[in-house]
């Protein structure tokens, strides 16, 4: 076979000879590396693919984690099986707002299922697909961690607390109006919130 | 006002600054432990305080570290459990976000004490910018020489990291959170060895929870005794309580261990009652795994004795008539809460976050899940109710780590207390959610 298969996506040889990490995002890999003893760069993998997701438009295609293995000097499935594993890479392009909301327990008590159906309608689009625009993905998420706060929603590296249907309109029309990505390194190192 | 340990500081500004924490007392334990005691103590202090794991199983802390093998030439390494994972869970959240040089000194501290000249804060990933608040504050440790090399002048030298998951509740097991840390999918090890004798790249590792380790802070600069004086029995100390659901204030309370449970949920300094005037119908006291209670076998014990929260009071009973304090996610519901939806809440996380190593937990969350949802579409009949049970019992003990426990015990405690409703909702034969008179429509009427 020619091509490699990644799940549903192909490997594409010209296009990972154009995958290369901006100096800046260099900077950011090679000090997540400088914390593993010598020999232990593969330790650097969940945050580096956090930085590579950032960085090459909020997923992870084949020839980025291809990349980012040879980054990290370690075999392309070793990336792969990671990356598949945890559920904040995405292995298929998303919108530039991927809004995830929580539907356990402490949410769903307060209300989590009618925000869901509401952004739904809002957006005319259903759990897991994105706005034709491409400017919104809609997710559920299994407990972040704000039940004192419920409902939420994690968009990017921020957390909606407390969320009321106005609020809910008002985050949508902030991020479309920046129409920015949103990643969860942005607090991180590029500060685009 | 109960005594407070760990949060007393919150609400002071900038507190989450080197210079504002130093400023209310910060780092004395680093001062105290390096410079007057051998790190044998700082062990011992630690062991007298009865301090006992604060992730959710309770282990005894002094304990735990005295198994770190400590052969020659080889690394050791603290490693702290940030994955806060556990559903009704957020207190390290809220203490690495108010106060993260708390945690810091307690790194310092206690890596002084198991000699470890690394350490890593192993951060869940949704917690982005929590992680990015504790990278700071180490930066400015750093800086003032709290972190680095010959800290204040001794032999003793440590660097601290973060490394940030991926977005996987099963990397607060412990030997899969190593795993998660070397780069690999969080699939936890067969146990022995133990991380005490094989962690993290095969060293000898301890693994303690945010809050486990910020606890340091207070036994090493009181005294363990002193520590040891608050609470009942074997459960000594302060707990963070993380309260939510149907309550006026939910948030993150520290409490005195040995308070009733009756005056956390009731009273106003903590959970503040229900709220719409409602009454309550059942409480989730540990965490999503813990056996679920109503109203009246949380409240008292099946002897009659008011509840307690220890660990000892809230699991007397059994699990028949008691649960656990686990991690002290404390999720209240009210008369008006289906327990069958909750629980598939609650079966629906499992499913998702089995790491599918082991056949028993692996396929059975999935029947559980999809059985639970019968329930919901009104296809389940009540022999279902049984299916559920028989299921559940061939999950728990059959699996390398606890998530297979973890997935069990909710179904089996909703099953024991609330039959009834689940009969109900199969014979009925359609699902009436009557939960929806919640703050949400409210606000939106």
């Amino acid at each position: 076979m020619s091509s490699q298969v990644h799940g549903t996506q192909h490997f594409d040889k010209a296009k990972r000879a154009e995958v290369k990490f901006s100096d800046e995002a260099m900077n950011v890999v090679q000090t997540i590396i400088s914390h593993y003893p010598e020999g232990k760069q593969k330790s650097a993998l969940l945050p580096v693919l956090h930085v590579a997701q950032a960085e090459f438009g909020g997923w992870l295609s084949p020839e980025v984690m291809d990349y980012v293995a040879s980054v990290l000097k370690i075999k392309p499935i070793e990336v792969f099986e990671v990356a598949s594993f945890y559920t904040m890479y995405n292995l298929k392009p998303m919108g530039k707002c991927v809004l995830e909301v929580c539907q356990t327990s402490s949410c769903w008590l307060n209300g989590a299922e009618d925000i869901v159906k509401y952004i739904e309608k809002k957006l005319n689009i259903k759990v897991g697909e994105t706005t034709a625009d491409g400017m919104f993905s809609l997710k559920v998420a299994e407990c972040l961690g704000s039940c004192g706060t419920a409902p939420m929603l994690q968009c990017g590296a921020s957390y909606h607390e407390n969320l009321t249907y106005e609020k809910v309109d008002k985050i949508l029309d902030d991020y479309k109006s920046a129409g920015k990505l949103r990643s969860y390194t942005d607090h991180d190192y590029k500060n685009t919130l | 006002m109960g005594k407070k340990l760990l949060i007393h500081n919150d609400k002071v500004a900038n507190i989450h600054t080197l210079e504002v924490y130093r400023a209310h007392g910060g780092y004395a334990s680093v001062e105290k432990a390096l410079k007057t005691m051998t790190p044998d103590q700082v062990t011992d202090e630690v062991k007298k305080s009865g301090l006992r794991g604060r992730g959710g199983a309770g282990f005894p802390t002094g304990m735990k570290w005295s198994f770190l093998a400590k052969p020659e030439g080889v690394n050791r390494y603290l490693v702290c459990n940030a994955d806060e994972s556990e559903p009704g869970t957020f207190k390290d959240r809220y203490l690495m976000e108010k106060i993260p040089h708390a945690l810091i000194e307690g790194m310092i501290t206690s890596s002084y004490a198991l000699g470890a000249k690394s350490s890593y804060i192993y951060i869940r990933g949704e917690y982005f910018y929590v992680a990015r608040i504790v990278e700071k504050a180490i930066a400015e440790a750093y800086a003032a020489g709290w972190l680095g090399k010959n800290i204040l002048g001794t032999d003793f030298s440590h660097d601290c990291y973060v490394q940030v998951g991926g977005g996987a509740y099963i990397c607060g097991e412990e030997t899969a959170l190593l795993e998660s840390l070397e780069g690999k999918r969080g699939n936890p090890r067969i146990k022995p060895p133990f991380p005490a004798v094989a962690g993290l790249w095969g060293c000898p590792t301890v693994v303690n929870n945010v809050e486990t380790i910020a606890a340091v802070v207070p036994i090493v600069n009181d005294g363990g005794e002193e520590y040891a004086k608050i609470g009942i029995g074997k459960s000594t100390g302060t707990k963070l309580i993380s309260a939510s659901g149907h309550i006026n204030k939910p948030g993150v309370y520290e409490i005195e261990l040995g308070i009733p449970v009756e005056e956390f949920i009731y009273s106003e300094e903590y959970c503040g009652g229900i709220r719409n005037g409602k009454k309550m119908k059942a409480v989730v006291a540990g965490g999503s795994s813990v056996p679920i209670l109503p109203t009246e076998l949380i409240l008292k014990t099946a002897k009659g004795e008011p509840r307690l929260m220890t660990y000892e009071s809230l699991s007397d009973g059994g699990f028949a008539t008691g649960t656990m304090l686990g991690s002290g996610g404390f999720i209240v519901m009210d008369e008006d809460t289906s327990i069958v939806k909750n629980l598939f809440t609650f079966s629906r996380f499992y499913h998702h976050e089995s790491c599918g190593q082991c056949s028993p937990c692996r396929e059975g969350t999935g029947w559980m899940e999809k059985i639970l949802k019968k329930f919901l579409n009104g296809t389940a009949n009540e022999s279902d109710v049984d299916l559920l049970w028989d299921i559940q019992s061939k999950i728990e003990g059959k699996t390398i780590c606890p998530l297979g426990e973890a997935a069990a015990w909710p179904v089996a405690a909703a099953i024991r207390h609330f039959k009834q409703e689940f009969l109900d909702v199969a014979r009925n034969k359609k699902f009436v959610d009557v939960s929806h008179y919640n703050r949400l429509n409210k606000i939106n009427a």
